[in-house]
Parts: C-alpha cells; sequence; structure tokens
C-alpha cells in the first residue's frame, strides 16, 4: 500500500505533518493521529458520508487545482458550514493517493 | 405508536425512560418489552430514527446483520415495526433536561416541554446528543438569541412588519422567506452562493418573488451583528465584492441541526468527552439506574456500529428489569420457542 504524507495546519496555526495511507480520507487521516490535540480534531460526526459538515478544511492554494471537484452533495453540506471560502471542502470527501504527497490542509474554525 | 406533544398533567409513571429514538433507542423497547417493561421515548427531533432519518435517510447501511442493504429511513421504519407490539410512547420536539433521584430511589426526568416522568431507568441511548440548531459563529450572538436572532419560528406573528433577514439555503430558509413575505415589511434571503438545495418549486417561487421586487436576495455570509440590548438594527456579511451591511430588525438563521451532549452533561455521570461511561455487563453508568447505550457511551474497545447499540440494549434490559421488577425472578427465553414472549409479540 502507498504511503506519504499530508500537512495540516491546525486551528491555532500549527503545522503537522501526517502519515498518509493509500485510500484514507484526509478527515481520517487527521482523526487517526491528532491523539489528545484540541486544535488537530476534525469532530467528523457523520463518519464520512458527506452528511453533517463538521470536517471542514481549507486546500492551500497550491493543492486546490489538483483535487477532484466537489460532488453536489458535498457542495450542499457546505451550505451548513460557516466561514465558507473557494478553498473550502469536506476533508471526508478528499481519498488520499500518492499524486497527493504532500497536499497542504488548514482547519477551518470548528463551531458550536 | 403514540406520539404526545403536550405535557401530561401527572407524571408519568413508565419502567424505562429513554433518552433519544435513534436506531438503538427503538431496539430497546423491543427487548425491554420482552421482558415486561413498558418505555417512553423523548427526542429533540420532530421524528424518530435519530441520526438514520436526519442525517443520512437515503444512503445504505450495509453492516446491519442479516439486513446486506438498507437506508437509514428503512431501517428506522423497521425498528418501528418491531417495537410496535410494545406500545411504545414517543415524546418528540423535547430534550429529556433535569434528572432527580427520588426518596424511594426512582428518578423524575423532566424535559424542556415540562414534560414529567417518574421511572425506575433513564436509558441515554443520545447517539452523538440531541440535534440542535446550528449557531452562526458571530461574536456576541448568543445576547440576540430569542430577542432578534432566531433559529425557529414559534409564533409567527412576532415578524409582521419586521425586516427580516433568513439565511440559508434549504427548505426552511426558502419556506419561511416564502411564509413571511406578505406579514414582514421586508424580507431579505441571505445565503453563500446563487444556488439552493431546496425544493425546485420553493427556489421558483422565490426567484419570481425577487425579479417583482418582494424579496431581496443577497449572496454571502454573515459576519457580524450590530444593535442595542440584543436588539437587532444591521447584520454585515462578507461577499466576493467585499463587506455591506444589511440593516435588518431580525435575523432567522437555518443553517440545519448539530447534535449536542446538552443538559446530560450536568446528572453527574463520569464522562469521557462527550460521551458516558459505562460497564459492559449491564451497560449502566456510575450511577445506579442510569445507563447509556449506542453511540453515546464508551468503554474499553467500543465501536461505534449500531450492532453494537442493539447488543448493549440486550444487556442493559436485563438490569433494567431487576431494577424495576425486583421481587420477580427473570427466565430467560428465545422468541422462538417460549409462548409467553409469543404472546407479548401479538403472534401466538
Amino acid at each position: 500500500m502507498e504511503t506519504g504524507k499530508i500537512v495540516v495546519t491546525d486551528r491555532s496555526g500549527d503545522r503537522h505533518e501526517l502519515d498518509a495511507v493509500q485510500g484514507w480520507r484526509v478527515m481520517e487521516l487527521i482523526r487517526d493521529q491528532a491523539n489528545d490535540n484540541a486544535d488537530l480534531k476534525v469532530e467528523a460526526l457523520c463518519g464520512g458520508a458527506a452528511a453533517c459538515a463538521t470536517c471542514h478544511i481549507y486546500v492551500d492554494d497550491a493543492w486546490a487545482d489538483r483535487l477532484h471537484p466537489p460532488r453536489d452533495e458535498e457542495v450542499q453540506m457546505l451550505d451548513e458550514a460557516f466561514g465558507v471560502t473557494d478553498r473550502s471542502r469536506l476533508s471526508c470527501q478528499i481519498i488520499w493517493s500518492p499524486d497527493l504527497d504532500g497536499l497542504h490542509v488548514t482547519l477551518a474554525p470548528e463551531f458550536d | 405508536m403514540t406520539l404526545i406533544s403536550k405535557p401530561a398533567s401527572a407524571p408519568i409513571v413508565t419502567d424505562a425512560v429513554i433518552v433519544g429514538a435513534g436506531p438503538v433507542g427503538l431496539f430497546a423497547v423491543f427487548e425491554l418489552g420482552l421482558l415486561g417493561l413498558s418505555a417512553h421515548l423523548v427526542d429533540a427531533l420532530d421524528k424518530v430514527g435519530g441520526q438514520c432519518a436526519e442525517l443520512y435517510p437515503e444512503k445504505p447501511i450495509f453492516d446491519i446483520p442479516a439486513w446486506p442493504r438498507i437506508t437509514g429511513q428503512e431501517l428506522t421504519d423497521r425498528l418501528m415495526e418491531q417495537a410496535a407490539p410494545f406500545n411504545p410512547v414517543f415524546h418528540l420536539n423535547q430534550q429529556a433536561q433535569s434528572l432527580s433521584q427520588q426518596p424511594d430511589g426512582t428518578w423524575r426526568l423532566e424535559t424542556s416541554a415540562g414534560t414529567v416522568f417518574h421511572t425506575a431507568n433513564v436509558v441515554i441511548a443520545a447517539g452523538a446528543g440531541a440535534f440542535t440548531p446550528r449557531r452562526p459563529p458571530i461574536p456576541g450572538i448568543d445576547a440576540y438569541e430569542g430577542k432578534s436572532v432566531f433559529y425557529a419560528v414559534r409564533d409567527r406573528s412576532k415578524f409582521a412588519g419586521k425586516n427580516l433577514i433568513i439565511a440559508g439555503g434549504g427548505d426552511s430558509a426558502l419556506d419561511w422567506a416564502l411564509a413571511l413575505t406578505d406579514d414582514a415589511a421586508s424580507v431579505t434571503l441571505l445565503h453563500r452562493r446563487d444556488d439552493f438545495r431546496a425544493a425546485p418549486d420553493s427556489v421558483e417561487k422565490m426567484r419570481r418573488l425577487v425579479a417583482e421586487g418582494r424579496m431581496t436576495l443577497a449572496i454571502g455570509q454573515p459576519s457580524s451583528l450590530e444593535g442595542e440590548d440584543g436588539h437587532l438594527t444591521a447584520l454585515n456579511i462578507t461577499t466576493t465584492d467585499g463587506p455591506k451591511r444589511l440593516p435588518a430588525d431580525a435575523l432567522l438563521a437555518f443553517y440545519g441541526l448539530k447534535p449536542q451532549l446538552g443538559p446530560i452533561a450536568e446528572w453527574g455521570l463520569n464522562l469521557n468527552a462527550s460521551t458516558v461511561l459505562v460497564d459492559t455487563e449491564k451497560f449502566q453508568t456510575n450511577v445506579p439506574g442510569i445507563f447509556a447505550i449506542g453511540d453515546i457511551n464508551h468503554y474499553p474497545g467500543k465501536l461505534k456500529l449500531i450492532l453494537s447499540g442493539f447488543h448493549e440494549a440486550a444487556l442493559m434490559s436485563q438490569e433494567a428489569f431487576r431494577r424495576a421488577r425486583p421481587a420477580e425472578r427473570l427466565v430467560f427465553r428465545y422468541t422462538t420457542s417460549s409462548s409467553d414472549l409469543q404472546q407479548k409479540l401479538g403472534v401466538a
């Protein structure tokens, strides 16, 4: 199985280099490696069904054009997130593969 | 099934109150029922099924034993059918709020709607928590909530003659924008993009009102509030063309629902983050007579699967029986062979 790295900027601005595994969702990579760091945790309530908007991230400019565009389902779910920009994605809808080695994302603020 | 939305005048006496009418709460009705125990259920949503009904009614689930593929809504419907012989009573649109122990050791549970239960067993099957409206993360919004910022319409007359901003792109936002256009002084619909997931018919009606100048459409996201003593005067929004100021008397925000643990956190239970710690024999919390089953609980090795919750419901029911019927003996029987169980199920 192919592995690599992703870079995640957490909610306090710290950068983390996380292990990436082919076929894992970016949400799962973050959730699995956040440990007890509250600023790095993603709630990911629905578990990856694009049904809750609680794994909202911003994709780094350099990577924006290198991802599959979001499906309608994801765009609609982002309607229930806040601080949405044209870099907003749900991290459960980005499945890691070696061409995403080094992908940089920033966690969106977490809200009530 | 019985639906009760108004609080009864006298306390309701029941063997168990189940907090949460999701799949695990519904199956708990069945397991309690087989042992002859009655159950009332409380849920914050206006429907049964919990996350299965609210988040993914149309999505297939593939790991329910004996159901190779079943949608969230189908699973809910099947569980309702399975629970029906035991006549569960549902108290929807309300949240379990305060819990206190009575002199005889039983529990008094009161909901946000004022419904009061007296019961030997409280079963928390609350999933990720009670679904409550998502609050826009606007600084200081709490001072406006209930005065000029609302997440639901309880009394529409309150908005007559007001300048309203209705935020969101789904059916709730569109339905209320359409419904309040005639009563309000003005309605501005605010959404982050010029595309709406609401029913096409509503979107079409909205577009017509906007074209006629009877409704304003603003594309952007809320950033800050202006006003005094909780009374809104304007909402500032960010748009692709920069910030904009929208004068308004009230904001109705419809950004969907999100589960919150809520008052359960104040019940004196041992918690691990937003889950409730239980033992794996009875799925009881640190407080005897209060159980937690399904996604809401935690124990070593816990897997948040619906099937785990079903197992937990069966074991919980054994202890619930001993608490509700201390003088009786519990006999373990199978539904295939027990005429007693078959009678309870109405199939004998």
